[in-house]
């Protein structure tokens, strides 16, 4: 039985992949028929799950911010508010962002650097 | 008592200007960063302390012959209104600033620690979405970007390195490896601690020079702790190859940073060196590269000694004037 954390990857990965919204029982079936990445054994993540525990993945992701339920449909829609590469460029606006506040949140290994600075650096590797 | 107020105040201008500013321009925290470390961190704590028992005592003069008299004649006009008419109007101003001043202080370093919490459990949230676990080493995550980026997260047992794909195609095994070393030494040595106190030091008093400069140079002194962690197992020139692939590599040009913007930033004079967001920075891998392609030794015992001293001083001089008078009467 998979953990929660990894069935919020694999249905985040189903709605960053689907073009339309799905329905929780829609997202079980396609977990169940889901392959592993690496050895391709079925189901590796949604054998025998219930709709119910899909439900409480994507209410999680909902109280997240990272999926979005259609009102008025029944029953219940799901899509993602963000696309994968937009979720992406919002991690690295982080981690390159260099407002005092923003600092601290993590440490990089190479802060910003400035035009000259990379230039210098390149010659250092023999680079142009 | 008087002339307590006049000596703390006093040591808090030389804490709050020209001794930063001499510290920032320095070459030997390069040579001895820890040592140097320690010192912000006393001009830091000895700043705030001269700050505001200075105000403290100058505005209990009226009341009390040292600070603990002052203060309990000051509670018996607060808590059973006793008479204030012996403080005058500058004597109130001054415990009013002192208290809004420690309250601002207090409530900045907490407001800040929720703001970076709250930001880094998000970043953790879409980490555990988009990366996945690398075969490099334990808490280590590889996220799908070409840009070689290196960063860690911290965050208790969840603390967190990132490597980007770019890198991880960029680098050699052991580049790599000097990198995660790096990242490692950073959560181990707790620096997210230190870039939190200065960072909400820098946001609770923005117009002081010592906060900025503060800041700046503790980014700096613990990158070169890391730097010198990985050079404890990794050579010297895979560390420079690392540190200059990816900086070159890096996408953080000042017009990266313009196009994504910084709202703090946005309406600060362009001419100070902070508000171009690269003066600090920048200067890091400069300095980082120079310190390791010609190193100096770092600095003699007796010199380190000195410097420990200081540090004693500058925490034990003000809190002495301000307790000792109390203690003893």
């Amino acid at each position: 039985m998979a953990s929660l954390g990894e069935l919020e990857r694999a249905v985040m990965d189903l709605l960053w992949a689907g073009q339309e919204a799905a329905t929780a029982n829609t997202l079980r079936d396609l977990l169940a028929q889901s392959t592993h990445p690496q050895d391709g054994t079925a189901g590796h993540v949604g054998k025998d799950l219930a709709v119910t525990t899909v439900l409480t993945v994507l209410s999680r992701l909902e109280r997240k911010g990272l999926v979005e339920r259609e009102r008025g449909t029944r029953p219940h829609r799901y899509q993602a508010v963000s696309s994968r590469a937009d979720h992406t460029a919002e991690l690295m606006h982080e981690v390159l962002g260099s407002a005092p506040d923003r600092e601290a949140v993590l440490a990089r290994f190479i802060g910003s650097v400035t035009d000259n600075e990379a230039e210098t650096l390149r010659k250092l590797l023999g680079r142009n | 008592m008087f002339w307590t107020s006049y000596f703390l105040a006093v040591l808090a201008i030389a804490l709050a200007w020209p001794v930063p500013i001499l510290l920032s321009r320095a070459q030997w925290p390069a040579r001895s960063p820890f040592t140097a470390m320690l010192l912000w961190q006393a001009i830091a704590l000895a700043g705030g302390l001269s700050m505001i028992g200075a105000m403290l005592v100058y505005g209990l003069e009226p009341v009390g012959d040292n600070l603990m008299s002052g203060l309990r004649a000051l509670a018996g006009m607060v808590f059973n209104n006793a008479p204030t008419t012996d403080l005058g109007f500058w004597h109130i101003f001054a415990l009013s600033t002192a208290a809004l001043l420690t309250a601002h202080l207090v409530f900045t370093l907490l407001l800040t620690y929720y703001k970076i919490q709250r930001q880094r459990r998000r970043h953790r949230e879409l980490l555990d979405l988009l990366a996945s676990p690398s075969s490099d080493g334990p808490r280590t995550m590889v996220l799908n970007v070409d840009s070689p980026v290196a960063y860690c997260l911290p965050g208790g047992a969840r603390s967190v390195t990132v490597l980007s794909d770019g890198l991880m195609a960029a680098l050699e095994p052991d580049e790599l490896r000097a990198v995660l070393i790096h990242e490692n030494a950073h959560l181990s040595q707790r620096h997210h601690l230190l870039l939190w106190a200065f960072a909400a030091w820098r946001q609770a008093l923005p117009w002081l020079p010592t906060t900025r400069l503060a800041q700046e140079s503790v980014n700096s002194l613990i990158e070169m702790l890391a730097d010198d962690v990985a050079l404890k197992t990794e050579s010297k020139a895979t560390l420079i190859k690392a540190i200059a692939i990816v900086a070159s590599g890096s996408p953080a040009t000042p017009a990266a940073r313009l196009a994504f913007g910084e709202p703090g930033m946005s309406d600060a004079d362009p001419s100070q060196p902070g508000a171009t967001g690269g003066a600090g920075s920048a200067g890091t891998t400069a300095s980082r590269v120079s310190r390791l392609l010609s190193p100096r030794p770092p600095l003699s015992e007796p010199l380190r000694a000195a410097v420990l001293a200081c540090c004693a001083l500058l925490l034990a001089v003000p809190t002495a004037l301000l307790l000792v008078p109390g203690l003893l009467g």
